[in-house]
């Protein structure tokens, strides 16, 4: 579905601050794969997915979707193929419009913007349908701003229009990381149900070990800007996260360390 | 205060409300407070000015104003988009570049008189009472412009052009270019003030070219009024609220007027209005710490 090809990224490029965020990282992923992607802070996780979605460019490399190339092309016309839902939970929506408007925004990825009435009443059911499955009430709250929303609902509708429209690719950037643990799991669930339903290809950045192994069908581990492990199949299956952070260290040579790494 | 000093008061209100919906649109909409306005507002007067005084329909010539305002703000997107130039500023280089333009489109003039000239205004003479089609004629416009305009902001494009004020980030990942959108918000914005200056140009039978000092100022007075007095929602309220914004701004300056204060004073009296208006919640929010800290003192 998606190939990156010896992709990089750096910057501050020639100054004292220079940074590799990646470096010459080179993945593909089949149609339906959901990938977990782990690593210390500043391991080059988000930055990889970044590149993917074209808010950095690359310094170097290629990423090809579902046979196009996507590297030079801008965010916006990526975006119509390519669902993300973000850390922030302010970031995936617009606070000061309705439940069913950012809906209908997300909703029209694949049409031109034209002067067609914003919200029909066929999509205002079917969008009434679509929240009654995220099971947090928000199918009676249609018209309310989505500044009344807590986190963990605007990141279930953040995931919700991410998807409305279904996406070659879904990329999820620690998107329950701002949630306490309970909302956290919730969203979590929502997300392998959504994702399994339409056997989208995903790439879950997080810092939680037991969730990158128990979600998704894959997991890869960056360090340095470099995918340093890739864990797949029974070798996954059977692997604890004590194994894991054990596994980590013999191949980075340091110790997995972020700000919030749990080791429960 | 005389009748007539308050109808007029009416009168101009809602011919500036044009204005107001224009500066509506950047600064609430796009929530980018843009400056061009004080430039595309004496561009549109000159416009309509330079083709009635050559025997133009009046009509035609607001919409030719309205034209030239779309362009005004097409520049200013420009600069911001494409070249990188804060919006802040690129409205500012814009207002400056458009006080030459307007002189040029005035053909060096300073003022451009239109009395005894056709005007918009005149729809209705002969047939309302004398005094009261001017009023006609300026509602029959705002009203016409306030329902377009809340259609349009229901539409997809609408919707679109909201969301980009509201958060950029999820307007491109929902795949629209966030810039084409500050491109169409900024060129409507400048079109609908254009077009009101063309009809205070009308109004008052002249076009000057210093009478655009000051008129984002007044804009942003009427939508900051019309949202304290009349509120926010749901859309159409908050759209009347603005030409009901433009039309109190103006009753207070004919009451302050009346009560003897210089007209020279006008200017002042804006900014402070915005002033206090746009700091209300900052010294509401200083207020509420000191109160916190002075009991634990």
């Amino acid at each position: 579905m998606i190939t990156i090809e010896h992709l990089s990224k750096r910057f501050h490029a020639g100054t004292a601050d220079e940074k590799v965020a990646v470096d010459d990282v080179s993945l593909h992923l089949e149609q339906g794969e959901f990938v977990t992607v782990i690593g210390s802070n500043g391991a080059g996780k988000s930055t990889l997915l970044n590149c993917i979605a074209g808010v950095c460019e690359a310094d170097a490399g290629r990423i090809i979707l579902d046979g196009t190339d996507i590297t030079g092309m801008p965010e916006y016309r990526r975006s119509r193929w390519i669902g993300r839902v973000f850390q922030d939970p302010h970031m995936g929506t617009a606070y000061d419009m309705t439940i069913e408007e950012n809906l209908a925004i997300a909703y029209s990825k694949n049409k031109p913007l034209s002067l067609s009435r914003g919200i029909r009443r066929q999509e205002r059911e079917f969008f009434r349908e679509r929240l009654a499955v995220l099971g947090l009430g928000l199918e009676d709250r249609l018209q309310d701003k989505v500044g009344l929303l807590s986190g963990g609902q605007r990141q279930a509708l953040t995931l919700l229009m991410a998807t409305i429209v279904r996406p070659k690719l879904l990329l999820l950037d620690e998107h329950t990381a701002a949630l306490d643990p309970v909302t956290a799991a919730k969203v979590l669930q929502l997300t392998t149900e959504i994702v399994a339903e339409s056997k989208l290809s995903t790439f879950m950045v997080t810092h939680n070990l037991q969730d990158a192994l128990t979600a998704g069908t894959r997991t890869i581990m960056m360090d340095r800007g470099r995918i340093i492990l890739d864990l797949k199949g029974p070798q996954r299956e059977s692997m604890s996260v004590e194994e894991l952070i054990a596994l980590f260290a013999e191949k980075s040579g340091t110790k997995l360390r972020t700000d919030r790494m749990l080791l429960q | 205060m005389s009748v007539a000093a308050l109808l007029g008061a009416l009168e101009l209100g809602l011919i500036y409300a044009v204005m107001a919906l224009g500066v509506f649109i950047s600064f609430r909409t796009l929530n980018t407070p843009d400056l061009t306005v004080d430039g595309s507002f004496v561009l549109g007067a000159a416009v309509a000015a330079v083709l009635i005084s050559e025997g133009g329909n009046p009509y035609l010539a607001m919409l030719a104003a309205f034209a030239a305002g779309l362009l005004a703000g097409c520049v200013t997107a420009l600069l911001n988009t494409r070249l990188g130039i804060q919006p802040l500023l690129a409205g500012i280089l814009v207002m400056l570049a458009l006080y030459s333009v307007n002189l040029r489109v005035m053909d060096g003039r300073a003022n451009i008189p239109l009395i005894d000239k056709p005007s918009l205004y005149r729809l209705f003479s002969g047939v309302l009472p004398e005094g009261t089609d001017t009023l006609a004629c300026a509602f029959l416009v705002i009203v016409l412009i306030v329902f377009l305009l809340y259609l349009f902001l229901q539409t997809r494009l609408g919707f679109a052009l909201r969301a980009t004020g509201d958060n950029e980030v999820m307007v491109r990942a929902c795949g629209i270019d966030s810039n084409k959108m500050k491109l169409l918000g900024l060129a409507l914005s400048n079109g609908l003030v254009a077009a009101s200056g063309s009809m205070i140009a009308q109004y008052q039978s002249y076009a000057d070219v210093g009478m655009g000092l000051g008129m984002v100022v007044i804009g942003l007075a009427s939508v900051i009024i019309g949202e304290v007095v009349f509120g926010t929602r749901p859309l159409w309220r908050r759209l009347a609220a603005v030409v009901l914004g433009s039309v109190l701004y103006r009753v207070v300056i004919a009451v302050a007027l009346d009560l003897g204060m210089p007209a020279t004073d006008l200017k002042l009296i804006s900014a402070v209005i915005v002033t206090v208006a746009l700091s209300a919640g900052g010294v509401r929010k200083m207020l509420a710490r000191q109160a916190q800290r002075l009991p634990g003192k």
